[in-house]
């Protein structure tokens, strides 16, 4: 009872890869922005800002960490809704995602703040910075430099969760495999092709990455 | 269409994460003894052990959890064999976790210091002896707080073995928010009770962090 692996069959189907591959790719790229200012905000909020704030975005940041990404995108695609917010799936796709990079990036921008000696700040005082040109050139400068490795496995952890927002039919990567299955019924050969591209495509953001860290902190 | 009160909803999703309790144990307990095996072979010193091992924990730390869960349902079938969601699920997490286990236990591994590795060589111990009496215990003490800490991303993980069939929290969510039409409710619970899960968990391992920062 052998069973013939066929790829050909999904020769016609390149555009649809190639719609979902473009999709991702997007996906990743907008919600890592958004997520990152996000987690810049919340972690300068938590280092400088009043203390409810401080409670505030740790309470944000626990709840998105301590919950499946999946729940969350139904939270915001079905449960907003009914309280009246109606949003298009790939809208929520976005939010979900950014949202939920930003609480991860919050804490991890945070360690890296924490690290950042004290005196390092009273330095920027004592030369007449303004407290937003201290947190600019100062803090996060040398917060983002410690922290970058840890934030740009996180992206790459996010790009690969993203996978999910299928689940809400936004027609990302893994939507584009469910499609063509229900089409030509070789689920195997679809998403093992489809895997790979996204093995291709962590490895490739990867990359990417380092290369975005070595032109903004050179040196070592 | 039958009434749903607060309380039946909430207790058919508590009914719901026994198996993702379940679920979650079964794939950290699988996933934890091959990943130990696996690390036997990653920091063996052989070469070709060591890329062979390398490749698999980048394969599976490269590619969605979501997409090894599909290969692992649609790819046993291939076989003639009909797939449970069960199995399946099971066996995408237990591979899923071993690879990201073995690569956090192979940075504790490698913080102990080299010098252990020469004198237990003078001792004359082998390979297994070395692990077994002198690396393990050592770099275990360190490996317990990530370890707690990845048993979240275990327990999340879970969640997308709703997609396959298997009926979980995530999936019992889905399945009353049908019934109910009352998504804002039924997912706020769902990840009210996931929190309950993860959370002590986090807070456990941020703790045992934080007590070996000290004693170090």
């Amino acid at each position: 009872m052998g069973y013939t692996l066929v790829f050909g069959d999904l020769l016609p189907y390149w555009p649809v890869l190639l719609h979902g591959l473009i999709f991702t790719i997007v996906l990743t790229i907008v919600s890592t922005v958004a997520g990152v200012a996000l987690g810049t905000a919340g972690a300068s909020a938590r280092a400088f800002g009043p203390k409810w704030l401080d409670w505030v975005v740790g309470a944000y940041v626990e709840i998105i960490r301590n919950t499946p990404f999946i729940v969350q995108l139904f939270f915001i695609f079905f449960g907003l809704p009914a309280a009246g917010v109606k949003l298009s799936e790939t809208v929520a796709a976005f939010l979900a995602m950014t949202i939920n990079l930003g609480a991860y990036s919050t804490e991890i921008i945070r360690a890296g703040i924490q690290a950042v000696p004290k005196g390092h700040i009273e330095a920027g005082e004592s030369l007449a910075m303004s407290r937003m040109q201290i947190l600019r050139y100062v803090v996060l400068k040398q917060a983002f430099q410690k922290i970058y490795p840890a934030l740009s496995s996180q992206i790459v952890i996010v790009m690969l969760g993203s996978a999910v927002v299928s689940q809400i039919s936004a027609e990302d990567l893994t939507y584009a495999a469910n499609y063509i299955q229900s089409r030509n019924f070789r689920a195997f050969e679809v998403y093992l092709v489809v895997t790979l591209l996204y093995l291709l495509l962590a490895i490739s953001l990867r990359a990417v990455l380092r290369g975005i860290g070595r032109w903004s902190f050179p040196k070592a | 269409m039958s009434d749903f009160s607060f309380w039946v909803i909430l207790s058919n999703l508590l009914l719901a994460t026994r198996w993702t309790f379940l679920l979650s144990l079964i794939a950290f307990v699988s996933g934890g003894i091959v990943a130990l095996a696996l690390l036997f072979a990653r920091v063996s010193g052989k070469p070709w052990l060591e890329r062979l091992t390398r490749w698999y924990i980048e394969f599976f730390q490269g590619t969605p959890l979501l997409m090894q869960l599909f290969l692992f349902f649609f790819g046993v079938g291939l076989f003639g064999i009909d797939v449970d969601p069960w199995i399946a699920a099971w066996l995408a997490l237990t591979f899923w976790t071993s690879a990201f286990l073995t690569d956090i236990w192979r940075g504790c591994v490698e913080a102990i210091p080299k010098g252990q590795w020469e004198a237990s060589d003078t001792l004359a111990l082998s390979y297994v002896e070395q692990m077994r009496y002198v690396i393990l215990p050592q770099a275990a003490r360190i490996a317990i707080a990530p370890t707690v800490g990845f048993s979240v991303q275990v327990i999340k993980g879970t969640a997308l073995a709703s997609i396959i069939g298997f009926v979980d929290l995530t999936k019992a969510g889905t399945m009353l928010n049908n019934a109910t039409f009352r998504p804002f409710l039924v997912y706020s619970l769902v990840a009210l009770i996931y929190f309950a899960l993860c959370f002590p968990l986090s807070w456990y391992a941020h703790r045992l962090e934080r007590q070996l920062n000290v004693a170090r």
